[in-house]
């Protein structure tokens, strides 16, 4: 049975749902509507990577599943799903966020970048990412694509930070290998104070 | 813990305006959700420790947003992140006390959605409660964390009045410090509290932290000219430099003139379910000059009454030292 569901809590239970079935029902005869306005539609245009996708979105889904799971950009990863960790880091309008701390449907009008979208055509890799590569940044790997955005995100913003802004702006992405000076190292190379 | 990978069903309304949001919240009434950046709503969701038959996401809504000049002070939407309170020129020259609080905030990634109205209005963390235990505050009736055994390093040591959670709002205390007030839209109209109102101790009503019944929405911050340019000092105390709560937080304003202090608020933040003002110490410093040894005569004024739990007896000590250090002055 469950723990919480006690005498009191029931009866208080039915009143209140019998005073929201009473509300409810006032309202959809004073607006004549089958709900309230401002209620979201499922089929939603977002920006991601620079292309405008058209896709499926439960009310309540997570940008970090639409991406991974809808739209199959699974280089976001998901680690806590709790917004602790910072795996599932990307970027919208140029600011970093957890995309699993996010409504797909909160980010309809935002441009995302995710991990996927930070090489060129040709393959060339982003800065942050060649950076990465030549601190041997990532140990297991399991974080950087979260670390990539957030100091794709840092250099956007201030394109040669201190190593101290640069802690700073990476301290939202946790990293269980214990690589954070690497990770440094790697942002400080892409800001080119390091060669 | 269970874990669970996705949210739970509900539906999301997006509504661009207050009277429309106030409508549908009034609707939903407690089985709706207000939601502005989200970051102390979807762990609860998630984890299902907390429901909702619907969200109503806030943050399409104008008149909201936004930092402006006033005829007395600063107004700040409610949903104003914590990054652009840290960033904001107007802010960071006038009122630093409350960009120094933001910029403390959790992470860079949460401060860049979590929204000032948020940070004032999250939820306690103790863990019992947020683990969906039916607790005091969940509505039942015994607590976990006080107990012999309960692990209550990071409670209260003021004010527990049946649960001992603190608040764990940075910018709260801050807000006290500066004398803001808070606006509140409902269906009956607009009222406006001062930030020390907002906040309620489980005295008061134990299953809120703040005075916002369902149906009212908090659109707005404001911060009189009073404090602009005072002395300030922020200090937060925790485990980590970054993403965690403070053990306790210290924010202060001082108006203080050739050297000595005219007046002064001095809250402190994580050592009871609201923030705390320190008024005992800000009479005991009020005409004193502003240096090493009136933050010495203050001894352990802050913490005299304080009531410790099992394990956090520490927070008496870090309490008084950082209100030695708010004191002495920036040498």
């Amino acid at each position: 049975m469950n723990p919480k569901l006690t005498r009191r809590r029931f009866i208080k239970g039915v009143i209140a749902s019998g005073v929201a079935a009473t509300s409810t029902s006032l309202w959809y005869s004073a607006t004549g509507a089958d709900r309230p306005a401002g209620a979201v539609e499922r089929l939603l245009s977002i920006n991601v990577n620079g292309q405008v996708r058209r896709v499926d979105v439960a009310p309540q889904e997570t940008l970090a599943h639409t991406l991974r799971y809808k739209l199959g950009l699974t280089g976001t990863k998901l680690g806590c799903n709790r917004g602790e960790c910072g795996a599932c880091t990307v970027v919208a309008d140029d600011v970093n966020i957890y995309a699993c701390s996010t409504l797909t449907h909160e980010v309809k009008d935002k441009a995302v970048v995710t991990v996927e979208g930070l090489r060129a055509a040709d393959g060339t890799l982003h800065p942050v990412q060649a950076a990465f590569v030549a601190e041997l940044s990532p140990a297991c790997g399991f974080c950087t694509a979260g670390q990539v955005m957030s100091a794709f995100a840092l250099l956007k913003n201030n394109p040669r930070p201190t190593r101290e802004e640069a802690r700073q702006a990476m301290s939202g992405n946790l990293c269980r290998c214990g690589a954070y000076d690497h990770y440094l190292n790697g942002v400080m190379r892409a800001s080119g104070q390091l060669s | 813990m269970s874990s669970h990978d996705v949210m739970p069903e509900m539906s999301l309304y997006q509504p661009v305006r207050v009277e429309d949001a106030i409508g549908i919240a009034n609707q939903f009434a407690d089985r709706g959700w207000l939601v502005g950046g989200g970051q102390d709503t979807y762990g609860w969701l998630k984890d299902r420790a907390k429901s909702a038959d619907a969200l109503i996401d806030l943050k399409g809504i104008e008149s909201m947003r936004g930092i402006t000049e006033t005829a007395d002070g600063i107004e700040i939407g409610a949903l104003v992140t914590l990054t652009e309170i840290a960033n904001n020129p107007l802010i960071k020259e006038r009122y630093a006390l409350l960009s120094q609080a933001a910029v403390k905030v959790a992470s860079p990634q949460i401060r860049n959605v979590g929204t000032i109205a948020g940070n004032v209005s999250q939820d306690v963390r103790c863990w019992y409660y947020r683990r969906g235990l039916n607790c005091y505050r969940a509505g039942g009736n015994l607590c976990y964390a006080d107990t012999p055994e309960g692990m209550n390093r990071e409670h209260a040591i003021f004010n527990a009045s049946r649960c001992v959670a603190v608040t764990p709002s940075d910018t709260g205390p801050a807000l006290v410090a500066l004398e803001a007030q808070m606006v509140i839209d409902s269906a009956s109209g607009q009222r406006v509290v001062s930030a020390e109102d907002f906040f309620v101790g489980p005295n008061v009503d134990i299953t809120h932290t703040t005075v916002l019944a369902p149906g009212d929405i908090l659109t707005a911050v404001r911060i009189p000219a009073k404090w602009a340019n005072a002395q300030f000092f922020f200090e937060k105390v925790a485990d980590r430099n970054a993403w965690d709560f403070a053990l306790v937080s210290l924010s202060a304003a001082m108006r203080v003139n050739n050297g000595v202090i005219e007046e002064s608020r001095i809250v402190a933040g994580a050592v009871q379910a609201t923030p705390r003002r320190l008024t005992s110490v800000e009479q005991a410093v009020r005409g004193k000059a502003r240096d090493e040894a009136t933050a010495n005569s203050v001894g352990n004024l802050a913490s005299r009454d304080a009531n410790p739990l099992n394990y956090n007896h520490f927070k008496m000590p870090l309490m008084d030292n950082l209100v030695k250090r708010a004191l002495r002055g920036q040498a």
